[in-house]
């Protein structure tokens, strides 16, 4: 039982936070979502030359070799600074999908641009009937010659629209809610036929729906094996929720330390509003929530790599299910301590609301969470 | 980071559980499993067993008869005995006054109450509470007054102490006293141990709400105790008290107790039908299972984490004392639930160890009801759950 991370690690994570605190600041971040594509590439670079974008892959595919630990770190991060960049779709999920599911020869190709900040991925997984179920695909790929043509519509695809290349769940074989018969599809954005309607997302970042009519791909384009994609798609979608519950704790930590700030400095009845028991108690129900939260985050980011799948998957699923609550909790009571302020979007307090209320929307809520646990008992 | 046990954690356990599978008595076991009535003999009978195989004080440095246990062995030991259903440990003796008579005692009470601490001899009682001071415990008015004499220095103790946890048992008992009026509340409080057995102490019962004898009053009318029974130096009693209340809150959290606990729920709610099918398998009844043991798991890390860090738990621990608490409350409040009507008969004669009568209903459902409101206390004791987020604001968040 060990809870210390290496020196490498505070390293990485010392230089990410130095970075994020001094450039990434409130104002900063304001103008970036304000921009065309909705994130800095400036910011991108950066992240490239500091190693993130590469820290979970092998050396041999241009990454360094760090455990699921590291993008947990780097998540944490990320959470704090409550980051737009397209991190978690690049990196996390798109990444790991091509690592769990792909070739030598694509790994190389793709993962070692991706970690040099030459190439942005996005999963396309969701569609408009499926929820969080990942077995649910409407999204179909049938034979054609030596290649496959995808015809179907991905819903809420985190980054789509500025992505180069996607990852795509589709059918092939079997019906809409079956576990066989998807396979994965690397497509690139720019092909024909693939139209891309982008938005932004009410907690900054960006997302798009995407439809494929008459997609031609070859045969390279097929990621692992066909018919047999759910259970990496599931390993891939448990390290996301895994990266995406220790972006939470970071944005809990962040949020949690601006709120007692605000108890701490906020005069009303000519004392700190924050020497009221009301409010102490409630703050003090804040911090348990963070730190039950961080526990099980920290659980999650060593099971994830369980080879027994039930272990992974309620590991995994209790950390969603906790961050899910205490995420909302922690929101709405930051919003409320916060008084007027809290609702103005001019604070920081109510974006890390809007960013851990959608995490909870994001591969899963409390409630799909909550059944996957029972299921995998 | 690494937050599997190591192979050395492994085998510990393995070693703990083995002992403990064979050397608790079943008669113990199944009262405790069962939430029958434990009486003294249980509890002496088990902390005999511990003591000759020489795990009764995990606690203890390994001079006065301890283990010197890394604190993640004591959490693995005290996980595996609340699983495996041993009656805890006493605490008042072995993990309240023992730490503080090493500390701070005398060389004469170190060599007299240690080894009889150790070895069951003396059951000791918890003389904190009075009527006027739960949470504010600095406020206590049992007053010791000196007596200068020729045929030995002593104290006249007056006052009353309550909600004195099976008091009825105990010969000994240390007690938070007034020494000096004069000065600030804090700092006029001594640290007596008073022997129970003295003319002018009388024990009298609470019942709690489940027609249980677990507390009790103790009266002190002009009790003689020798001067010699003082621990360190008059006036610093809550200082005393304060190093006292840190051996305490880590053992609080109770996660062997609540994994066993949780168990049995799913078992009870796994036989108990609605609409024809296994409790367990609602969706409304299994995701409040799910909150639980996931709050459970969460709070085995949180545990373990504040086990690990390099320095002593500090008040940050208090949320140990929240979470467990509110699991352990939880947990009987279910299973109470999943027994349905049959949480109505209450029959306290059943609880009784030897009793050979026909249960009504399940005999899981038996006790239940009586389980969950005797429950009700664990937010209250130990330092109210309301006084330990005092303690989070003031000491950690600093508000």
């Amino acid at each position: 039982m060990d809870f210390v991370i290496s020196d490498e690690q505070q390293q990485l994570r010392d230089s990410l936070q130095k970075y994020i605190t001094k450039e990434y600041g409130f104002e900063a971040r304001k103008a970036i979502i304000a921009s065309k594509q909705g994130f800095s590439d400036k910011v991108w670079a950066q992240f490239a030359e500091m190693g993130i974008l590469g820290v979970a892959f092998d050396e041999a595919h241009g990454g360094f070799g760090g455990t699921s630990v590291d993008t947990m770190l780097v998540m944490n991060e990320l959470g704090r600074g409550i980051v737009v960049e397209p991190y978690f779709s690049t990196v996390v999920l798109g990444g790991s999908l091509i690592d769990l599911a792909g070739s030598e020869a694509q790994k190389q190709a793709v993962l070692s641009e991706v970690a040099q900040g030459k190439l942005l991925l996005a999963a396309a997984l969701g569609e408009p009937n499926s929820r969080y179920e990942l077995n649910c695909v409407e999204t179909t790929a049938k034979r054609d010659g030596a290649g496959y043509v995808l015809d179907g519509h991905k819903a809420v695809v985190l980054h789509g629209e500025s992505a180069d290349k996607l990852v795509v769940s589709a059918r092939t074989a079997g019906g809409a809610r079956d576990a066989k018969g998807i396979s994965l599809f690397l497509v690139d954005k720019k092909s024909a036929g693939v139209a891309v309607q982008g938005y932004r997302t009410i907690d900054g970042m960006r997302a798009a729906e995407i439809k494929f009519a008459k997609v031609k791909v070859g045969a390279d384009a097929v990621l692992g094996e066909v018919d047999a994609a759910l259970p990496v798609l599931e390993r891939a979608s448990d390290f996301a929720v895994t990266a995406l519950c220790a972006e939470a704790v970071g944005a809990m930590e962040a949020l949690n330390a601006a709120t007692f700030e605000y108890l701490k400095t906020r005069q009303q009845f000519g004392r700190p509003i924050g020497s009221f028991q009301a409010l102490q108690h409630r703050a003090v129900d804040m911090m348990i929530h963070c730190e039950q939260s961080r526990s099980l985050a920290l659980l999650a980011s060593i099971k994830v790599q369980s080879e027994d799948p039930n272990e992974r998957k309620r590991t995994v699923s209790a950390a969603k299910i906790h961050i899910g609550r205490s995420g909302r909790v922690i929101g709405e009571e930051a919003i409320q301590l916060h008084g007027g302020m809290g609702v103005s979007n001019e604070l920081a307090a109510g974006h890390y609301a809007k960013r851990l209320a959608m995490i909870n929307a994001t591969l899963g809520d409390v409630e799909h969470h909550a059944e996957r646990f029972a299921s995998a008992a | 980071m690494d937050l599997n046990y190591t192979k050395e954690e492994q085998a510990f356990r393995e070693e703990v559980r083995s002992f403990v599978s064979e050397n608790l008595p079943k008669d113990i076991s199944d009262k405790v499993l069962h939430h029958k009535r434990l009486v003294k003999d249980d509890w002496v009978r088990w902390q005999k067993i511990l003591y000759k195989k020489g795990w009764v004080a995990p606690n203890w440095p390994k001079e006065y008869g301890g283990c010197a246990w890394s604190p993640i062995q004591q959490h693995i030991f005290d996980e595996e005995c609340g699983y495996l259903g041993a009656p805890r440990v006493m605490p008042f003796g072995l993990v309240m006054v023992a730490p503080v008579i090493q500390n701070f005692g005398s060389k004469w009470q170190k060599e007299y109450y240690l080894p009889r601490i150790l070895s069951s001899e003396d059951w000791w009682a918890q003389g904190y509470s009075e009527p006027g001071s739960g949470s504010d415990l600095a406020s206590v008015k049992t007053k010791a007054q000196f007596v200068k004499s020729a045929q030995g220095d002593h104290y006249i103790v007056d006052g009353q102490k309550t909600w004195t946890t099976l008091g009825q048992y105990a010969n000994m008992i240390f007690c938070l006293v007034r020494t000096d009026t004069t000065v600030k509340k804090q700092e006029g409080i001594s640290f007596l141990l008073i022997d129970m057995t003295s003319p002018g102490v009388t024990v009298r019962p609470i019942i709690t709400l489940d027609e249980e004898h677990e507390v009790n009053e103790v009266f002190f009318d002009n009790v003689k105790v020798p001067a010699e029974n003082m621990v360190g130096e008059a006036g610093k009693g809550w200082t005393y008290a304060k190093f006292l209340l840190g051996h305490e809150r880590t053992g609080i959290a109770r996660v062997g107790e609540s994994k066993r606990e949780l168990e049995q729920l799913k078992a009870i709610a796994t036989k108990q039908l609605r609409n024809g099918k296994p409790l367990m398998e609602d969706p409304r009844f299994r995701d409040r299972v799910t909150d639980v043991e996931v709050e459970l798991m969460a709070l085995e890390i949180t545990l373990l984490r504040v086990l690990s860090s390099r320095t002593k738990p500090g008040p940050e621990a208090s949320i140990l004392k929240i979470k467990g608490t509110d699991i352990q409350q939880a947990l009987t409040e279910l299973t109470m639930e999943a027994v349905g009507p049959y949480a109505l008969p209450f029959r306290p004669e059943a609880r009784a160890g030897d009793w050979k009568g026909e249960p009504v209903g399940p005999a899981y459902a038996g006790s239940a009801a009586a389980v969950y409101f005797n429950y009700r206390k664990t937010s209250i004791y130990g330092g109210s759950n309301e006084i330990q987020r005092n303690i989070i604001s003031q000491m950690v968040l600093g508000l």
